[in-house]
């Protein structure tokens, strides 16, 4: 099990295999389908211009996101009606939903570390390679045991996104996973889909 | 009729953080499949600690609470539109209390209602009238990443080979796992339905989903269909997550519809290993949870 601290300095993640378990802690960014079309449309290709609090929200999360982490998930949380909020559900949603903008985000932002579940592919795998960064897996479903590695709920932005789609702020330790996607070119999910394929074309000729 | 909407609220809570029995014997099968040391066995640790978790805790077993989707067979002569009504206070109630997530989001403005409470589809409900005085309730909770990876083949199909009979359902139903890799939480549970129009054969693949897992097809036929794409299946050797092993699916559930002529459809629902359903039975001096 190798432990991983927020911010990941490049040194640590190109030590990275596809295979090792990872425990990571401190600070990361929930953000899926809707972060990712906003991150994109109005700060990387800028075809939207920013709009109300956008920049605000940009300057607060570029600092997170310079050597951090981004998690794909849409968590249960408690305490919306007081903002004392708490996460009692917080498991990965599929990632291969990112593929169009992942890459870019990474390149964008200096984000090191990418985390869901169901890999991912070649934009993301060549910005790993690049930037370096990591795909990391985590169990999906696994929601219940998951959400027990997110300490303290430290914020969100556009929960107008509605609460899974919001950018929640997390302080989180040793969430667990699994390096799938490396800085070095190799992906687990390329390697079995390649299996699979074999195996496919063996039993439909059967 | 009496007023059921404390008992839907059990039920959603039931379904969301506590999986049923047959599932989760399942599951510890297809963990003691998996080699030692290995990413799929790691996953499928994981995967049951969760389980037991969530049923402590009273949380949701996945984030995901997916799309509630509702089963009523109610006694003659009761007003399914205060049963829907019942239904959507529970669910509110229920996203209220944190069983679900707000996972209701209109499709056109993008905003999420905040309670899991759409349109009329959203929860779906569906209603059937049945003798006796018994209200009978299914739910499934059936999450987004695996319902986006189910798929429909209308039969022919030439690239695949697939002619229009069971060794054609075979190949498409395979062709559907490959392409789901670990994208829709292997190992899952097929439903598949054979027949019916493109609509009706994605309900039926639904139904077929609530079979108890040790429960083939009273057909034999399609009983045999089932252990085979059940073998077949894990012989491509995606396993749990995707991570590679011996389990890919869990089972596989086949149901047999008509259809016309002219059309050969088959429908793949691919249920996530979360495969949380649950059914509530309410009679005039009972009520129980199964």
């Amino acid at each position: 099990m190798q432990k991983l601290s927020i911010p990941i300095p490049d040194k640590a993640i190109r030590r990275l295999k596809v295979g090792d378990p990872v425990s990571l802690s401190g600070v990361m960014l929930t953000g899926r389908d809707a972060a990712h079309k906003w991150m994109v449309e109005t700060f990387i290709k800028g075809s939207r211009a920013p709009q109300g609090d956008d920049q605000k929200i940009y300057q607060a999360i570029k600092p997170l996101l310079d050597g951090g982490a981004i998690y794909h998930c849409g968590p249960v949380v408690r305490g919306l009606e007081t903002g004392e909020y708490r996460f009692v559900a917080a498991g990965p949603t599929t990632s291969i939903r990112e593929e169009p903008y992942q890459g870019d985000v990474m390149q964008h932002f200096n984000l090191k570390a990418v985390i869901g579940k169901g890999g991912m592919g070649p934009k993301t795998l060549a910005a790993c390679q690049d930037v370096p960064g990591v795909y990391l897996h985590a169990i999906g479903g696994a929601a219940t045991l998951i959400a027990q590695s997110v300490k303290q709920v430290l914020g969100v932005h556009k929960l107008d996104f509605g609460v899974p789609e919001a950018l929640w702020v997390l302080e989180v330790e040793d969430f667990p996973a699994v390096v799938t996607m490396d800085s070095h070119g190799n992906s687990l999910h390329a390697e079995i889909e390649a299996c699979s394929r074999a195996a496919l074309e063996a039993l439909l000729a059967g | 009729m009496r007023d059921h909407t404390a008992d839907f609220l059990e039920l959603v809570r039931l379904a969301a953080t506590d999986l049923p029995p047959d599932v989760e014997a399942s599951l510890v099968a297809a963990r003691d499949q998996e080699a030692p040391v290995s990413a799929a066995r790691g996953a499928m640790d994981t995967i049951l600690q969760n389980v037991a978790m969530a049923r402590k805790n009273g949380t949701p077993i996945c984030q995901d609470t997916g799309t509630p989707i509702f089963y009523v067979r109610h006694p003659e002569g009761w007003s399914t539109r205060k049963l829907r009504q019942q239904i959507r206070v529970a669910v509110a109630e229920a996203t209220r209390l944190a069983y679900l997530r707000p996972n209701a989001v209109d499709s056109l403005t993008g905003v999420n209602s905040g309670n899991n409470l759409g349109d009329e589809a959203f929860p779906t409900v569906h209603f059937e009238e049945v003798e006796g005085d018994d209200l009978v309730v299914d739910l499934l909770l059936k999450g987004g990443g695996c319902e986006n990876v189910g798929a429909q083949y209308s039969l022919p199909n030439i690239a695949l080979g697939a002619g229009r009979d069971l060794e054609g359902v075979r190949k498409v139903v395979l062709d559907a796992v490959y392409k789901a890799q670990g994208k829709g939480c292997a190992p899952g549970v097929l439903g598949v339905a054979i027949g019916g129009d493109r609509g009706s054969s994605y309900y039926g693949s639904k139904e077929a989903l609530f079979r108890k897992m040790d429960e083939p097809h009273p057909d034999p036929s399609l009983a045999e269909l089932e252990g085979r794409l059940t073998t077949e299946a894990n012989q491509l050797g995606i396993g749990p997550m995707g991570f590679g092993g011996e389990t890919t699916v869990l089972g596989v559930k086949v149901q047999g519809m008509h259809r016309l002529p002219a059309s050969y459809f088959v429908s793949v629902s691919y249920m996530c290993w979360a495969h949380r359903r649950r059914r509530m039975i309410a009679g005039p001096d009972h009520l129980v949870y199964q």
